[in-house]
């Protein structure tokens, strides 16, 4: 791969080494610039597993929605679950690393299209807005806490339901997006969307 | 009713419940509201961040906010005012400074008073030589002072208050901030928190972060040791704690609440609280009171700023429901209380609640936990500094 360097001598490239990925808190190689997003699941305790490596994989911006690595995903199940054995070959200590079985790993995190295709109201999603600007700015100020307006309304949706699954840790936003209906959710993107 | 062609809302109070309220009724019903906002003071100093400005966190004029963009990009009409007293039958609220006002629809956000003889040889007279510094601004001053001025070695005081009071965690957080502070001026001294409850929140949190960074400086003395028959001596500065006296430097008294005076004044209190019904948060007593905050008896959620200010927008939509038919959707509540032990490490608390016909219940809830690293802990502060950031700019504008 042209981004990341593994193996020997691995070095950070566009994006960092993937030694000894597995077990590795998420965004902490040493010398590398992460975005924010990653770094902040990095602080928010997540570590790569084969769970959360596979969906990354298989959509970046599904956990990380601002991530530097811009690439489309592996859709292929079974292409996802070669690519993470080849990739715990190089952790310090691969037999610890339980082997998923192929079967287990060939589930799709994606997304379904049902969900997305939802056509959002943006009057309900002011209302519900309510709740999420006593902590995200209206301005889009993200000091502490990220700007969620003016987004793409696919990555909030898709960024909300990581948090509604426990994909992406974070206690209060697994907390407030378990509660949101796919209704609520469409809603929302659909009026963050139209804020400058 | 209101005289008059448009249909009006007062709210008194423009703290966290009132602010808010005021601001989501003007903004959603796009003028077809009249919004006046009663308020005595013209600067509000929040008391979220001031357990901060004691710890050096934060400067007293990053509390301050004023009701200017209230008034200029949202119509409402800023009254610098005391209510005296409510006319139920009539709906009318009178002024301190004479007249007074109709409303179709009163929303009380006042926030909490003290209960006098709560605390044997204390009253609001003797709050200059022992401060609650539970209403921000100079009392907050104050005791910073007080704790600066502390001799060597000396004893830094706080009697802890009974529930139910505001901002359950308020009181821990101040004596991590004291203690911050007097390991930089003063580091002999001793803290001394005198407490009535048995437990309190986020308590393994605290003292795990007491015994990290500030190891044997806070003492604690519970109900098992006396900690609830406290009477104390401002003249001679003693604490006398189930007999024995102790001899302090600053003594921090935060006594008993109830909700403020105006609520009881208005015939709306049960007890020292004024309950009031979880889907719109009106009155049990009065279909045309809405009681938010500190003051409203409402069920599982903690009295904060957060909790207000998500209550308010509750009552805005039921009051625009109820004045220009409006749609109302149903009630959801949130809360989270950050607190900061120690620079850079920052904890929280929170929790998701419904409308029941009871009670606002619970309904989810985390809490950070003791051993998490520094990182997690430093980003949870910062959350803190963003939340500071939005919610003050949800309730001024
Ligand atoms: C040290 C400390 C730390 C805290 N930290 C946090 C925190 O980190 N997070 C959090 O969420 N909460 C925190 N709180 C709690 C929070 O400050 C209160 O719960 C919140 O302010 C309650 O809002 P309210 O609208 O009920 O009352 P207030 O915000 O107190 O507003 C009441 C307003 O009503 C006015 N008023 C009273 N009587 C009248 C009258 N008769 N006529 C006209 N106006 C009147 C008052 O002048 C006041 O401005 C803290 C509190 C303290 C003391
Ligand atoms: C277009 C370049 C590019 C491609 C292709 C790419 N990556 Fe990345 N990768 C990045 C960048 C940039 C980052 C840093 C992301 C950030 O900071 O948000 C990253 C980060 C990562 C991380 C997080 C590492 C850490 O330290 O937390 C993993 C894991 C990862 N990539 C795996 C992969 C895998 C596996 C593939 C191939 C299927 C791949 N990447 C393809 C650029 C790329
Ligand atoms: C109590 C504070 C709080 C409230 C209320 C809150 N959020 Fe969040 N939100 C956060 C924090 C903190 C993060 C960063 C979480 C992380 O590190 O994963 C976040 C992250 C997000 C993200 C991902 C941002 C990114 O850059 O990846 C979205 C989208 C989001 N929130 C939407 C919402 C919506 C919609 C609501 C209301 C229904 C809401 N939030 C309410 C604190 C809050």
């Amino acid at each position: 791969k042209s981004c990341h360097q593994i193996g020997k001598d691995a070095e950070n490239r566009i994006g960092p080494h993937l030694n000894s990925l597995f077990g590795r808190r998420a965004g902490t190689v040493e010398g590398y610039r992460y975005s924010k997003g990653l770094q902040r699941r990095g602080n928010d305790g997540m570590v790569w597993t084969f769970e959360n490596l596979d969906a990354y994989i298989e959509n970046p911006k599904a956990l990380v929605s601002d991530t530097r690595m811009n690439f489309a995903g592996v859709g292929d199940a079974t292409d996802r679950a070669d690519l993470l054995a080849y990739l715990r070959q190089f952790s310090a200590n691969p037999q610890n690393i339980p082997e998923a079985p192929r079967t287990a790993m060939a589930t799709d995190h994606e997304l379904d299209p049902a969900i997305l295709a939802i056509q959002g109201d943006p009057a309900y999603g002011e209302y519900l807005s309510g709740e999420c600007v006593t902590c995200h700015q209206r301005d889009g100020d993200d000091a502490g806490i990220p700007s969620i307006t003016n987004w793409p309304a696919e990555d909030f949706v898709v960024a909300l339901h990581a948090y509604k699954t426990g994909l992406r840790p974070h206690p209060v936003m697994e907390m407030l997006a378990r509660r949101l209906s796919n209704e609520e959710i469409a809603a929302l993107a659909a009026y963050f969307k139209t804020i400058e | 009713g209101a005289a008059h062609g448009r249909p009006r809302a007062v709210v008194i109070g423009g703290g966290a419940g009132g602010a808010t309220a005021a601001r989501y009724i003007a903004k959603d019903s796009n003028g077809e509201i009249d919004v006046i906002l009663i308020e005595p003071t013209r600067v509000y100093y929040t008391c979220f961040f001031s357990n901060l400005y004691i710890g050096g966190f934060r400067e007293m004029q990053s509390l301050a906010h004023s009701y200017g963009t209230l008034a200029s990009d949202y119509g409402i009409n800023v009254i610098h005012d005391w209510a005296t007293g409510v006319d139920r039958d009539a709906r009318t609220v009178a002024l301190a400074g004479g007249g007074s006002l109709p409303y179709d629809r009163l929303i009380l956000s006042p926030g909490m008073d003290f209960v006098d003889g709560s605390v044997p040889g204390w009253d609001i007279g003797q709050q200059n030589r022992m401060p609650h510094a539970y209403k921000a601004g100079s009392q907050t001053e104050l005791l910073k002072a007080q704790v600066m001025a502390m001799p060597e070695g000396g004893t830094f005081a706080m009697v802890a208050p009974p529930n139910p009071f505001r901002c359950p965690p308020g009181p821990y957080e101040r004596v991590s901030m004291v203690a911050h502070l007097l390991k930089q001026t003063n580091p002999t001294a001793k803290i001394l928190i005198v407490d009535p409850m048995e437990n309190f929140s986020k308590q393994a949190l605290f003292e795990e972060g007491w015994q990290k960074h500030y190891g044997g400086m806070v003492q604690r003395i519970g109900p098992d040791f006396g900690g609830d028959k406290v009477e104390v001596r401002p003249d001679a500065m003693e604490v006398v704690i189930d007999g024995t006296v102790e001899k302090v430097d600053v003594c921090n008294v935060i006594p008993a609440q109830k909700a403020g005076r105006i609520c009881e004044e208005a015939g709306l209190n049960d007890g020292n609280w004024a309950p009031v019904i979880p889907h719109t948060m009106q009155s049990r007593a009065d279909e045309n009171i809405h009681v938010l905050g500190d003051a409203s008896a409402q069920g599982d959620m903690p009295k904060s700023g957060f909790s207000a200010n998500s209550q308010a927008k509750v009552a805005a939509m039921a009051v625009r429901g109820a004045l220009t038919g409006s749609s109302v959707f149903p009630a959801k509540f949130t809360n989270t209380c950050w607190s900061l032990i120690d620079t850079e490490d920052g904890v929280k608390v929170g929790a998701s609640y419904e409308a029941t016909d009871e009670k606002i219940a619970s309904t989810d809830s985390f809490v950070s936990q003791t051993g998490e690293d520094a990182a997690l802990r430093k980003t949870t502060f910062e959350e803190s500094l963003g939340w500071y950031d939005g919610i003050t700019s949800d309730m001024f504008g």
